[in-house]
């Protein structure tokens, strides 16, 4: 029996337009991009300029400080387009894809026998290296360390989030693999969360794995939570995380060769007028994705989840690391007495409103503030949605004051943005949780 | 609606820069958004709020001191009435209370939120709603008869030396009301702890002590029996509060209710709260075993019921900027301050009324608290790093 992690701290908020478990096919758009800044802090060198014919799996850029670290194109085509913004910062790499969907040829191959060099090497000229996340500091991998552990998990808890048995269904043998190759980069053990008295059925039979169970409501599915529990990052650890879907791209990797990400997302929220699974691939353009799927008005389109997620326009681009789309109403409208008597229901923790009398209720929820911002007053609220042994306030403060030393002490190492999204949504006085927790990590990755 | 938000968004250009009333941006400002939720969205990651919000908070404790307040004012009617052995209907009562205290309320509220307008225009803050709940606890931590002036200059000292000079809402150190009300007792101790003024006015009913019956003290429960005598009402009395004390302080059913509604909101700390009212129970137990005077053996319990241990427990302990803001400080905090309380009412007879002292007290050694609290946390993240 694996053993079992129960977290009480968290919520979950309900929202309307899940997805159905049903993958409805759509055309592959005509235009890709990767956008370099999806990485905090990652300074792109280009390999490719425009005109450059790519296939899939063409470097397109490596990270400044990472010259062996390369970003490759996740479609065959031609590169069409440098997007630049301030300072000549590179925003977008666009490709055109040409619909023939060419893969460079990596070569098949067992990652066990290939050994640590062998292994590392592949994901590195296929771009499968991009995605693995290092901790602290969520940055790409580095190349020339051994990960105390390796941590993925096997659901995402998030509003609205895919079923991630769902979408793995079938790829048992990718992802057998892929964590097979994983378990070579590290001495420590691969680590695989899933959810307690869940349909497991894809990840029932993966070997070579510590499998732990988690039981609570979000952010349990949250990596960085389940680290927390399983093998806590102390100071001079580094540990990598990868998404359960690139373990499963990785795997297709060494099976036969080819660079191939992909992804089963759910198209989901309030907006969407059918609420569907879909296969999208990296960087993919969303025109296709969304086309006649957005209902009339102010919607607000998000390449993630509602707590973590990027603004999109139709015609963007599917993030790097998402695995969902999101849709829900803008919130622009001033409301008439809004803060005493709010003109719809809405999701709160707080027990000062009705809706607390019906916790199984479903929201539409819009993106309104709901109020301004203030300093901080209300207490023990940070506390109430993260599963942590951590002060979150505390470590806040820590980072607005630029305390290195408290931000270590107070755990900064173990967090990463999406793990305090909770913290932003629920903060009566709308501070800016992720922003500042950002800062603090930029600041301390410069000076640690 | 649509017709005031239009009005307002007509009058936005007069109060913003390089308009004519440019002086009264943040007024403007604030105006416009307690009607209107403005319509500002999420920007960064997250992309959806909370319903909650400062206001809506700060709203509920204003409306858990609510049941204290109404009580409050029939039972400065209803003392009045007593103290001249006559009896009168309720809504009598009430109204006596009512025109007592009501202009109390319209002065603390004037003056403070004035200050607070004045502040932010000059330093060009939004205003915010931290003295909604303030101006609230101030009449109500106030004896009856506290003239306008007094009210109006210890709101003053609050607002300014209590909030604004730390940097506002959020910032200061101690209990805005607090401070306005322990300025007031060193001030002007006469008005705030005695029985009757020179000429004769009572301090804690409205009356003066030429109309008053024979056998009607004017002292309340509290510095009776600090003063060694025994307690002139029964103790259901004391619970319900038909005795003489502030405003908001003598009912403990009246404020047990705002309570309930702190609590169940999840609004104010229960642990402050609970943990207040062991601190008390515990030093009075402790008292009761050492024993040897009247106040000493005293039932610890009655030390809840009188004099302002539950008005300070439920609402001015529980001030999340003041209080201890770790989960465990909190649990500290409001055992010191109950024991702290019982200790001064006991030990030290010149200030009775220990519940403010206490506070304020705790107040200041909060940061203390939580700083323990935080290094614990701190050390148990180095512990697991080194085994």
């Amino acid at each position: 029996m694996a053993n079992l992690i129960r977290l009480k701290k968290g919520y979950d908020i309900k929202l309307v337009g899940e997805a159905t478990k049903e993958i409805v096919a759509t055309e592959t758009p005509k235009t890709f991009a990767l956008q370099p800044h999806e990485i905090r802090g990652l300074v792109p060198k280009l390999l490719v300029d425009v005109g450059t014919e790519v296939k899939c799996g063409t470097p397109l850029y490596f990270p400044k400080n990472q010259p062996d670290v390369f970003f490759t194109s996740p479609v065959s085509g031609e590169v069409v387009e440098i997007v630049r913004g301030d300072k000549r910062r590179i925003l977008e790499v666009r490709i055109l894809a040409d619909g023939n969907l060419n893969h460079e040829n990596f070569g098949a191959a067992d990652p066990a026998s290939l050994g640590r060099q062998g292994v590392k090497e592949k994901m590195l000229k296929s771009g499968m290296w991009t995605f693995l996340r290092q901790r602290p500091y969520n940055r790409v991998a580095e190349t020339n360390i051994v990960p105390k552990n390796i941590f993925i998990s096997g659901f995402d808890s998030a509003p609205l989030a895919p079923d991630l048995n769902f979408a793995l269904k079938g790829r048992e043998s990718h992802l057998q693999t892929g964590i097979n190759a994983l378990a070579v980069l590290t001495d420590g053990n691969v680590f695989l969360g899933l959810k307690h008295e869940a349909d497991n059925s894809s990840f029932e039979s993966l070997k070579n794995v510590t499998i732990s169970n988690f039981d609570g409501p979000h952010p349990a599915g949250n990596v960085g939570i389940q680290i927390h529990h399983t093998a806590p990052i102390n100071k001079g650890d580094a540990v990598w995380t990868m998404n359960i879907q690139d373990v499963a791209n990785l795997g297709k990797l060494f099976v036969e060769g080819i660079y191939d990400p992909e992804r089963i997302i759910s198209i989901t929220g309030s907006e969407i007028v059918n609420p569907v699974y879909t296969k999208l691939r990296v960087g993919a353009s969303l025109e296709n994705a969304v086309k006649n799927q957005l209902k009339p008005g102010k919607v607000r389109l998000i390449s993630g989840n509602i707590l973590f997620g990027s603004k999109v326009e139709e015609t963007g681009y599917f993030g790097y690391f998402d695995q969902q789309l999101t849709a829900i109403p803008e919130g622009d409208e001033a409301e008439f007495f809004g803060w005493i008597l709010p003109s719809e229901a809405r999701p709160s923790i707080s027990k000062t409103f009705l809706s607390y009398l019906t916790p199984n209720k479903k929201y539409r929820v819009n993106t309104n503030m709901h109020g301004e911002e203030r300093p901080f007053v209300v207490t023990n609220e940070y506390e109430k949605v993260l599963p942590m042994d951590i002060l979150p306030v505390q470590l806040l403060k820590a980072c607005l004051a630029a305390d290195l030393e408290a931000m270590e002490a107070l755990g900064i190492f173990e967090v990463v943005e999406e793990d305090l999204s909770l913290c932003e949504f629920v903060c009566t006085s709308k501070q800016p949780v992720q922003n500042i927790l950002s800062e603090g990590l930029t600041l301390i990755e410069k000076e640690g | 609606m649509k017709f005031l938000k239009d009005t307002m968004d007509k009058l936005r250009p007069t109060f913003s820069k390089g308009g004519k009333f440019q002086f009264l941006h943040s007024t403007f400002e604030a105006f416009d958004t307690f009607l209107f939720v403005p319509g500002h969205t999420t920007h960064g990651k997250v992309h959806v709020r909370d319903g909650i919000d400062m206001k809506r908070t700060m709203i509920v404790v204003v409306i858990a001191m609510i049941p204290a307040l109404l009580f409050g004012m029939w039972n400065v009617g209803y003392q009045h009435f007593l103290s001249m052995d006559q009896t009168a209907s309720h809504l009598d009562y009430f109204l006596h209370g009512l025109i007592q205290v009501l202009p109390i309320i319209i002065v603390s509220y004037g003056v403070g939120l004035g200050i607070e307008f004045a502040f932010c225009q000059i330093k060009g803050h939004a205003v915010n709603e931290g003295f909604l709940v303030t101006g609230m606890l101030i009449p109500l931590c106030l004896p009856p008869t506290t003239p306008l002036w007094m009210v109006a200059l210890g709101t003053a000292f609050a607002v300014i030396i209590g909030k604004e000079i730390f940097g506002g809402s959020g910032m200061n150190l101690l209990n805005p009301a607090l401070t306005a009300r322990v300025f007031l007792f060193f001030a002007y101790p006469a008005y705030m702890s005695g029985e009757f003024l020179s000429d004769g006015t009572a301090v804690w009913f409205s009356g003066n002590r030429a109309d008053i019956v024979d056998g009607f003290s004017g002292a309340t429960t509290l510095s009776v029996v600090a003063g060694g005598g025994e307690a002139e009402y029964s103790v259901m009395n004391m619970f319900l509060g038909l005795e003489k004390g502030s405003i908001g302080e003598t009912s403990v059913l009246a404020i047990l209710i705002g309570a309930v509604i702190l609590v169940v909101s999840g609004v104010g700390s229960w642990k402050i709260m609970a943990s207040t009212f062991a601190g008390g129970l515990l030093m009075g137990g402790i008292f009761n075993w050492i024993s040897g005077t009247p106040f000493l053996d005293m039932p610890a319990y009655q030390h809840l019921l009188i004099g302002g241990f539950a008005f300070g427990a439920v609402f001015m302990a529980t001030d999340p900027v003041s209080a201890a803001q770790t989960e465990r400080g909190k649990i500290i905090y409001g055992l010191l301050i109950g024991i702290l309380t019982v200790l001064i009412r006991v030990g030290n007879p010149a200030y009775p009324e220990g519940m403010m002292m206490a506070i304020l007290l705790m107040n200041v050694f909060a940061p203390l608290i939580d700083y323990f609290v935080v290094e614990s946390n701190k050390k148990r993240r180095l512990k697991r790093a080194t085994v």
